[in-house]
């Protein structure tokens, strides 16, 4: 069947709520047969198209208790209805989370991001998804919330395969906590798109802390280049302990590229992500490793 | 599906509509209060011809459901101005000749207008970055680009 797009064809029933108490209450009675709605700007289009179905639409957008940025000394906590504009927006962000700011930043237009929001991007679970790469080297964790009780997940446990990911079916993502970064740290986001406003066909985020002229801790993530989102620690090992220098920056990037399973798709083929991965991952180490104060 | 009713500020005025929950605000928009300006480009948010202002912000109406701006207020290109009152930018459009066949341009005001709120002084790189997501197929983006940075020098 041809798909209209001019309409939304399937039929449902929609349930606001004002609270997450009424959302997690909606969601037990409903589990699977439901889905939630934030932005918008994933689940309406695959609605459209007909890649999700469901019964009940229940929407949390207008729920106040999740839409916050808030940071004390130990970290920023994000509320998950929070918009990719509010979070581009914020000062804090801005200052000490240069790989997150980068990312939101990048992604694609000013109106989705608009209505997108921070949680809706990691539950919609796109390998692609440009805030789980920065979320990853800051090492997040996120609140998941159900009737019965809420527990707290590493994002590097998050996603478990394109458009999966750890959340049950009575699960809403409420809230991500990423620890605040130290002294002597720096980190960037880097992405290839095919045009301005697009879906990333590689992006990559590092974080650096820096000792004098070695790395103390690094965490380098790429997206687009696998199932999910992922961390390279093998690549990282390389740099933490080490002086770093533009030949060893190479020999990273060259080895972070020999861990990602790339797949051709409509916006890139394998074989151009895995050559173009090693260049922009040496941009991004670079610009961390400058952020944080150290010497090329 | 039952409809339900909802109410919404659009240009200034209050208007009161029935809805199911998968109308998409485009069509009652376009096909309940008659404001055509409002275009249906892709449907799946990636051209920005649908653009309209909710509550001062640009959104695309192609894939926002109307029963979810129950109580709020929306701008379409209607509400910017009109033949005999245009807006500044409707008028340096107009004679910067940003606009050739139209489709993008109700996108492209919007956009512009929101820009300007934010930002009355943007650069030219601000202006295309902030446009970025509003796609103009007769390629018109460097009269388009001008005729917002001028109405941003006039003010």
């Amino acid at each position: 069947m041809k798909t209209d797009t001019k309409i939304l064809a399937a039929e449902f029933d929609y349930l606001q709520c004002l609270t997450l108490a009424d959302a997690l209450a909606f969601l037990a009675q409903h589990q699977e047969k439901a889905k939630i709605l934030a932005g918008g700007t994933d689940l309406i289009v695959k609605m459209k198209i007909g890649s999700v179905q469901c019964e009940q639409v229940i929407s949390i957008q207008n729920i106040e208790e999740l839409n916050y940025l808030r940071s004390d000394t130990d970290s920023l906590k994000i509320g998950a209805v929070t918009t990719l504009r509010e979070v581009e927006g914020s000062e804090v962000v801005k200052a000490r989370y240069s790989a997150l700011f980068e990312a939101v930043r990048s992604m694609a237009a000013t109106s989705v991001r608009n209505m997108g929001t921070i949680g809706g991007n990691l539950c919609n679970g796109s390998p692609a998804a440009d805030t789980a790469p920065p979320l990853l080297v800051f090492d997040a964790t996120v609140n998941l919330a159900s009737k019965c009780g809420e527990r707290i997940v590493p994002i590097t446990e998050f996603f478990l395969g394109p458009g999966k990911t750890t959340l049950a079916v009575d699960e809403v993502l409420t809230e991500i906590t990423i620890p605040m970064p130290g002294e002597y740290t720096g980190s960037s986001f880097l992405k290839l798109g095919r045009v301005a406003a697009d879906i990333a066909k590689i992006s990559v985020a590092v974080f650096i802390q820096r000792s004098g002229q070695t790395c103390s801790v690094c965490r380098i993530a790429l997206g687009s280049v696998a199932p999910v989102p992922l961390r390279v620690p093998e690549a990282e090992a390389m740099l933490v302990g080490n002086t770093v220098t533009p030949e060893l920056i190479i020999a990273v990037a060259k080895t972070a590229a020999t861990l990602i399973r790339p797949i051709t798709d409509n916006r890139s083929t394998s074989s151009y992500r895995s050559k173009v991965s090693p260049i922009i991952l040496e941009e991004a180490i670079t610009a961390a490793w400058q952020r944080s104060g150290g010497e090329l | 599906m039952e409809k339900r009713h909802i109410k919404l500020t659009v240009n200034g005025k209050e208007r009161e509509l029935l809805v199911k929950p998968n109308d998409l605000l485009l069509n009652v928009l376009r096909n309940d209060l008659e404001l055509m300006g409002t275009k249906y480009g892709c449907g799946i948010g990636e051209c920005g011809a649908c653009t309209v202002l909710l509550n001062g912000k640009a959104v695309l109406s192609c894939i926002v459901l109307a029963i979810t701006v129950d109580g709020q207020s929306i701008t379409t290109v209607e509400g910017l101005g009109n033949y005999a009152d245009l807006h500044p930018l409707q008028s340096s459009f107009i004679k910067h000749g940003a606009i050739q066949c139209g489709f993008c341009t109700s996108g492209m005001l919007l956009t512009g207008e929101a820009l300007l709120k934010e930002n009355p002084n943007p650069k030219e790189e601000e202006i295309r970055e902030y446009l970025r997501g509003n796609l103009c197929r007769c390629t018109g983006y460097a009269a388009i680009v001008k005729a917002i940075q001028a109405v941003a020098k006039e003010a």
